[in-house]
């Protein structure tokens, strides 16, 4: 469409069978559409999203050389791609589309005022029709994937995910941090649930990894800097203190946690036998646990509490990992006393509750305390250490004897996170650990394209859930990478240049870091980064950007239409 | 060597699953028993810890596999016979008789307002009607009639006929017959979710005898502003709003007389995120859940409940109760349990209870084990290949599995487990083409 061309403007409105008709009457929609102007054509379909309506929808544009439309139905989240397509097909632009949602805005709130919501419908049909008349058609740039991928962290969640990326022929640089691959795997003992030594599980994937000729291993190597988008990210890796540049079209984060140290909890660090379960798996990994006669586990030590050094939330794993190193006691030494002293027991899920059904029938001890109530250490009199706890399930206090105090503490946010954070411009959330774009859907992308998490990184979870979770980020990495193309956004910002003073404040407010400062101190969008989220418009004290697809112009239009003006 | 991938299950496990592959270029069969996908999260109101309407973020990815042109939907189709190995197994699926013609069906509502024949909803949890000819819900996909026949008059009796006669479309068709599809695929993605153990069996607990013990499916139900109230929580017995709601957990979760022996991992989150729900339509209800030990293990989930607690109030007991009874003429109900934290035995009374039942593996998934010649475990739940390092493959290779029925998960862990599972269906595709090749 030329800009000098006079809208022409189509409305189609939606029976939605009975769930809009039934509340609003259609036909009046239909014939007061006709009266707005630049509206052409109008009518009326039973199922504007049949092929039957998608089709009459493309006779009409042909027919009365329509250059807008507007379907007045249900919410563009779940149709907006349909009518768009149809638009294309018969050769209009897709963003000359719009959408007016008389159903889940009318119909099917109002069901029981059906005058209010016809005039509701109408009103939402006139600002359609407004902002349609404005409407510019727009472009989705198209960009090539560079098929290579950077993880970053040699654990169990990067190693699979190297792997898992290798096996699907894509070329996998793996940047690790230590002198080793193999993150927190080289400093446990056995694993759960199938209780097989850490280090040999660990062989099995350096050996896999290293012999892999699509993987590419950089230990001792530190993300330094990253800059560009998806598929095209320019990645500095600082590599044994040399700098390496990195060409790479997906990044996944599998930076993995760490342990919380109790430091001044339950007199941690006050003598050798007050020690963290990670400690323990190391004592026993070195044959160096001795013969305690007794052993008690305090669970969430700082965590489901908000005390002091600690954290509010569930570390999920702890409770398994006590009774998983309970019973590495018990079968080493059958005769120690193991006691669990615990909150909630969080052995969720099938093989875990087996788990800890078998450490009851192997008498290791469990009991209950109340938050109110946390247990206590305490030495001797004879120099030995005691602790003291409220049962709450035999409403007792009890005073236990213990040669070893171990410690359940959280994982929490490991110590680089807050760099990568800001080097990859993807957020940490309240927690500490890296957050991805969508709790339930989105669960291993960032809301930046092109970048993904997985592993321990993301939130604290067992070597099972992040294997899982690595192959998730492998899936979702090698989407775009095996298409080899992606369009991006077409709704971006732009600036207007002249007017621009370079104050600053969008390029600081940019949630996706689209815009920088060119050299000239004018602000400049990249329209692959910019997700046309709007915030930079908003807060613009000069006016000087402007969105596509929702210009001042469009906007006022649609708001000086629900208002009644024209 | 098909580029080409069997998911078996439409619910967002598959959904996601098949998602990922189609969207790398893979052709994929989503088969689904059922008239619509969507699974279980269409039933559910909205979803923990974000309060997200559920089917509100589900449609527009049920809508995507719909529209996809690498994506094969075969819904009200289950699979019957596989036979080959990894890279090229042959799949014969059989699609049930809707005896409406897909292709001309617009979903417009017509036969199933005209049809005399009043049946209960199994998408409401019964609680609800639909008609013989109907569509499960409103965002159905695809949004196609089906007429079930054990209830149809027509099909029964051999008269009626009025959604043939009231169909614009002309699209009812009694005399389609199934059909029979032979597929080709590389892999095959499982995920085929869970059901809800039927609680009438604790007979303690009155579910099935007193009319306010609800289960937990039955209440998104009944708090969905879609669900046969309008959203309008209300006691069967009276229509009265309830002024006290108790939840149980652990209802045949970690039983240790018979019933389930595992935790079903998401009922205290769901339990406090309906709670929460009660809360936001009636602030002053009373809510409390009495559960064994507080599992908010996921990320964000104990943040959740500490917010129920102290923003919305919500009153969580340590305690398993021992029983409920009904009072006769209020309908009100009783309920025994020991007190932990002091041992005493107490009473608590309530309007409605809603117990929370362990969430079990499907029946079906014998079937499909049989036929795929796939390990179960004794509770039914397809085993991994090895549960700490191999989780979403199975004992054959080219077959994966996700989602609940490979052992109990959240949504999250769920969609992620799927995604992990097209990637090892996408390494297969190129693994094995690459030895076909050498």
């Amino acid at each position: 469409m030329r800009e000098d061309e006079e809208p022409r403007i189509g409305v189609f409105v939606c029976h939605c069978g009975v769930n809009i008709s039934a509340v609003v009457n259609v036909p009046e929609v239909v014939e007061y559409a006709k009266t707005l102007p630049n509206v052409i054509h109008a009518e009326g379909n039973l199922y504007t999203c049949s092929s039957d309506g998608l089709s009459k929808i493309k006779e009409a544009i042909k027919k009365h050389k329509l250059n807008r439309v507007v379907v007045a139905s249900c919410t563009p989240r779940t149709h907006e791609p349909l009518f768009r397509d149809a638009c294309e097909e018969a050769e209009l632009n897709k963003y000359l589309f719009h959408m007016a949602n008389i159903r889940e805005h009318c119909s099917w709130v109002h069901p029981k005022e059906p005058k209010k919501a016809t005039e509701k419908a109408k009103e939402t049909v006139r600002m359609a029709v407004a902002k349609a008349a404005l409407l510019e058609p727009q472009e989705e740039p198209e960009i090539d994937i560079e098929p290579s991928a950077l993880v970053i962290g040699g654990g169990v969640a990067g190693m699979t995910a190297a792997l898992s990326l290798a096996n699907q022929k894509f070329t996998v640089h793996l940047v690790e941090k230590g002198g080793e691959l193999g993150g927190k795997l080289t400093e446990l003992y056995k694993l759960y649930p199938n209780e097989r030594y850490s280090s040999e599980i660990l062989e099995e994937f350096v050996q896999a990894v290293r012999s892999n000729p699509n993987i590419t291993v950089y230990t001792s190597s530190t993300v330094k800097r990253s800059e560009g988008f998806i598929g095209n990210f320019k990645v500095v890796v600082n590599h044994d203190g040399k700098e390496k540049d990195l060409d790479v079209g997906t990044i996944i984060v599998a930076t993995g946690a760490d342990v919380l140290k109790p430091n001044h909890m339950y007199r941690y660090g006050e003598c050798k036998n007050i020690l963290t379960q990670l400690e323990l798996e190391q004592l026993m990994k070195e044959k160096k646990l001795g013969k305690p006669q007794n052993v008690v586990m305090i669970q969430c030590v700082g965590a489901r509490e908000e005390k002091e050094g600690g954290r509010n939330y569930c570390s999920r794993i702890c409770c398994a990992i006590a009774v998983k190193n309970a019973l590495q006691i018990k079968e080493l030494l059958p005769e120690t006393e193991v006691s669990i002293i615990y909150r909630d027991m969080q052995t969720y899920g099938k093989d875990f509750e087996e788990y800890y059904k078998k450490a009851r029938e192997n008498f290791v001890q469990f009991i209950r305390y109340d938050a109110e109530t946390p247990p206590e250490v305490f030495t001797r009199p004879d120099g030995k250490l005691g602790v003291r706890v409220h049962d709450i399930l035999v409403n007792a206090t009890l005073e236990l004897d213990t040669d070893l105090v171990v410690l359940s503490t959280p994982l929490v946010q490991s110590d680089g996170a807050q760099d990568l954070s800001k080097i990859l411009k993807v957020p940490l959330g309240a927690d500490g650990f890296f957050l991805e774009a969508h709790v339930k859907l989105r669960p291993v992308d960032f809301a930046t394209d092109g970048v993904f998490v997985c592993g321990t990184a993301h939130s604290p979870k067992t070597i099972a859930e992040t294997i899982a979770q690595a192959y998730a980020a492998a899936s979702r990495a090698g989407i775009p990478m095996a298409v080899k193309r992606v369009r991006t956004e077409a709704i971006t910002a732009f600036v207007d240049e002249s007017k621009c003073t370079g104050c600053g404040i969008c390029t600081k407010l940019c949630p996706y870091n689209a815009i920088q400062k060119d050299e000239r101190g004018v602000a400049r969008v990249n329209d692959v980064l910019c997700k046309g989220c709007g915030v930079c418009a908003a807060s613009c004290p000069e006016k000087a950007i402007g969105m596509r697809h929702f210009s001042d112009a469009q906007v006022l239009a649609e708001a000086t239409a629900a208002l009644g003006g024209s | 060597m098909p580029n080409s991938v069997l998911v078996v299950g439409g619910g967002i496990a598959g959904i996601q699953a098949s998602l990922d592959l189609a969207n790398r270029g893979t052709k994929v069969y989503l088969v689904e028993e059922l008239p619509s996908i969507g699974g279980r999260m269409a039933q559910l109101d909205k979803t923990f810890p974000t309060l997200d309407c559920s089917i509100c973020i589900l449609a527009p990815k049920m809508i995507e596999c719909l529209r996809h042109p690498n994506i094969n939907l075969m819904t009200y189709s289950k699979v019957k016979e596989v036979s080959g190995d990894a890279g090229d197994f042959t799949v014969k699926v059989v699609k049930k008789p809707r005896y409406v013609d897909a292709e001309k069906c617009t979903g417009c509502g017509t036969c199933t307002e005209k049809c005399p024949i009043k049946v209960p909803s199994e998408f409401d949890m019964g609680l609800g009607i639909r008609k013989a000819i109907y569509m499960p819900f409103k965002q159905a996909v695809p949004l196609v009639a089906t007429i079930e026949p054990e209830n149809c008059l027509y099909f029964t009796k051999g008269i009626c006929k009025v959604c043939e006669r009231v169909c614009p479309s002309k699209a009812v068709n009694y005399e389609q017959k199934s059909e029979e599809t032979m597929l080709n695929v590389s892999s095959i993605i499982l995920a085929t979710g869970f059901d809800v153990f039927d609680p009438s069996s604790m007979s303690e607990y009155g579910y099935g005898r007193f009319k306010n013990v609800v289960q937990s499916m039955e209440f998104e139900r009944l708090i969905s502003a879609s669900g046969p109230t309008g959203g309008h929580l209300v006691r069967s017995s009276d229509g009265k709003e309830p002024k006290r709601v108790v939840f149980v957990q652990c209802v045949g979760s970690r039983s240790q007389r018979g019933e389930l022996p595992y935790c079903s991992s998401v009922c205290c989150v769901y339990a406090t995120k309906e709670s929460i729900l009660i809360k936001e339509h009636v602030p002053d209800t009373d809510v409390y859940i009495m559960y064994i030990d507080m599992r908010a293990i996921g990320k964000g989930f104990q943040e959740f409940v500490d917010r129920a607690k102290k923003e919305y109030g919500v009153k969580y007991i340590k305690a398993h109760p021992g029983g409920i009874a009904e009072d006769p003429t209020t309908k009100d109900l009783q309920i025994h349990y020991e007190d932990m934290p002091t041992g005493e035995m107490k009473r608590l009374t309530a309007d409605m209870v809603v117990l929370c039942p362990a969430l079990i593996p499907k029946e079906g998934n014998k079937k499909i084990a049989e036929i795929m010649g796939l390990e179960l475990d004794e509770c039914g739940f397809f085993k991994s290949k090895d549960k700490l390092i191999a989780p979403v493959d199975t004992n054959v290779l080219g077959i994966y599995v996700c989602g609940y029925c490979q052992c109990p998960k959240d949504i999250p862990e769920s969609v992620a487990q799927a995604s992990g599972a097209a990637a090892r269906a996408a390494e297969t595709i190129m693994c094995v083409s690459n030895e076909a090749k050498s």
